[in-house]
């Protein structure tokens, strides 16, 4: 019998994934005892010495900890040992309101410079400019003026989140089919019903791709600002644990970060599937 | 001088970046309740006019002066059909007309708008369909909410874009079917952009010939001289229909493109052609006696 592709898809990516995880393990385990090392100086460097085991956790180690992390998500040992699921927390909440308040300004401004080709040529050099700029290269600049590290973060998400959804909001906006806009013109219809009923929806698919395009790249940009500003968060988190040599923190964490990021993305790609049309 | 419902005044366009206008010096009048359909090769400049008469579009010479008024812009009075149908994709085909009727009456309960939208989805024969996405119906189907829209506003005229061009041979048919009937009922007065000659000899009672562009000019208006009651079955059983055809198709074949006007030619007075009466059926009874050779 022949399987469905879906199937079959699925036993290959699940294949792969434990070849991964028995080469890692292979690769981790290291080759029995060394016996040619002076005992003094192998009690001094430890088993990574003695036995070839490698520092790098294997499968079952990582295992081990996100096993914990699942567990009890939202511990408080002190404010340097919370669980990932607050840091996770922390760090969502700061991209939220970051990503909240760039929706807030990059629409109404995308819409302007959409609407008014005067706008568009006039701030066309600001955004040729500021776009291409690190998100963290404003960190500095932040913490100067704003003086508080968490506002300082959101601000970090503000600026990197604006950019795809303005030029995205922008492009839909202007390019609006001409004959939609021709129908709005004879039927006498005003500015702002204009707005809402016919170009906010014409434009609706590719602003929300600019919001997706954005999501994504707030939460590229959280981790390392929360490496830099410190405190709370995934980012920090991440930080900690290196510091603290725990590889083994620090690859559950990647592990989180990326399906957390996923399913943002999964979020904003199913808005984004609410509101296009097919033709 | 205008005297007329719709009155066409020396109306030139010359888009920016060209040496020579499109068209120039057109002059025709409309009356109320007239259908008359405008015929030429592409590029004579024929949408831009219909786009002047609608609003969408600025002459840079020239006026139209629609019911004693001069055209400054759209309005509700003068709907629009599109070619392309240009149904808005992310409503349903009852919000697309009740989008076109709250807009002409937007103090109306929504109730009432409702209703009124539905009387025109099932004029156009969609009764049933009015939940659907555009995306769901087929070419032709789209076109009569296209015509339901305009309708709905109950407008003193109606513009028409090549409507039925991008419609296969048989919903054109039933389309045009559709089109004779409603206006019946409603005796608009109807402006048609066409590319097909049986087309115009079907619904027009005149026929506005445009020469080639650039330059374009009005050559001659044919009045349409078949009776009012004909059918699309029975049109090529008319006596003159032939020769109607003829000098239609001689017209986009050959004096299009070679028409000068003749000495004593006023651009402002067109002259009016009738084809047909005994030659038109001496003509055709040739035909009938070729073919029964």
């Amino acid at each position: 019998m022949r399987l469905s592709f879906r199937l079959r898809a699925a036993i290959l990516s699940v294949a792969l994934l434990a070849a991964f995880l028995a080469a890692w393990q292979l690769g981790t385990m290291g080759g029995g005892a060394a016996s040619d090392i002076d005992p003094e100086y192998a009690k001094l460097m430890g088993q990574t010495a003695v036995t070839g085991k490698s520092a790098m956790p294997g499968p079952l180690d990582v295992g081990k900890v996100l096993w914990n992390h699942i567990a009890d998500p939202f511990y408080y040992k002190g404010p340097n040992d919370q669980g990932i699921g607050t840091q996770l927390a922390y760090s969502i909440l700061r991209v939220g309101i970051g990503f909240g308040l760039a929706v807030i300004v990059a629409v109404p401004l995308g819409f302007l410079i959409g609407l008014s080709p005067l706008f568009r040529k006039a701030l066309d050099p600001f955004i040729q400019v500021m776009r291409p700029v690190s998100p963290l290269a404003w960190m500095p600049l932040a913490l100067y003026t704003i003086k508080d590290s968490n506002i300082s973060a959101v601000f970090v998400i503000f600026i990197c989140s604006i950019w795809p959804m303005l030029v995205n909001t922008a492009f839909a906006v202007a390019n609006v089919r001409k004959e939609w806009l021709n129908v709005a013109r004879t039927l006498e219809v005003g500015t702002f019903r204009k707005i809402f009923r016919v170009i906010l929806p014409a434009a609706a698919p590719t602003i929300l791709t600019g919001m997706r395009i954005s999501v994504s790249i707030a939460w590229l940009v959280i981790v390392a600002a929360e490496m830099l500003v410190g405190g709370t968060g995934i980012g920090y988190f991440v930080w900690n644990e290196w510091n603290n040599l725990s590889i083994a923190n620090v690859i559950n964490a990647i592990l989180f970060i990326g399906v957390i990021g996923m399913l943002l993305d999964q979020l904003l790609g199913f808005l984004t599937r609410l509101v296009t049309y097919p033709e | 001088m205008s005297q007329h419902f719709i009155s066409v005044e020396g109306l030139k366009r010359q888009f920016p970046g060209t040496d020579k206008a499109v068209f120039e010096d057109l002059w025709f009048g409309m009356e109320k309740g007239e259908f008359v359909c405008i015929i030429g090769h592409s590029g004579c400049g024929k949408t831009t006019v219909l786009n002047i008469l609608a609003g969408l579009d600025k002459p840079s010479a020239g006026a139209i002066i629609f019911d004693g008024k001069a055209v400054e812009g759209p309005s509700l009075d003068r709907a629009v059909v599109f070619q392309s149908h240009a149904l808005m994709p992310w409503m349903s085909v009852l919000d697309n007309v009740l989008f076109a009727v709250q807009s002409r009456w937007p103090d109306w309960p929504k109730a009432k708008a409702v209703e009124h939208a539905r009387k025109y989805i099932a004029m156009v024969g969609l009764s049933g369909a009015e939940a659907k996405k555009p995306s769901q119906l087929s070419g032709g189907m789209k076109q009569r909410v296209g015509i339901a829209r305009a309708l709905s506003i109950e407008p003193k005229t109606l513009l028409m874009d090549e409507p039925f061009s991008a419609l296969d041979a048989l919903t054109r048919g039933t389309l045009q079917d559709e089109v004779l009937r409603i206006r019946a009922a409603t005796n608009l007065t109807v402006f048609m952009i066409t590319h097909d000659v049986d087309e115009a000899i079907l619904l027009a009672d005149r026929i506005v010939l445009m020469t080639n562009g650039p330059g374009a000019r009005i050559a001659e208006i044919l009045v349409n001289t078949l009776p009012k009651d004909r059918t699309r079955e029975t049109l090529h059983q008319q006596a003159d229909y032939y020769p109607i055809r003829n000098h239609l198709l001689d017209f986009l074949v050959r004096r299009s493109k070679a028409f000068t006007p003749p000495a004593g030619w006023d651009a402002r007075k067109p002259p009016h052609v009738q084809v047909g009466g005994t030659a038109g059926a001496a003509y055709s009874r040739s035909v009938a006696a070729a073919g029964a050779e």
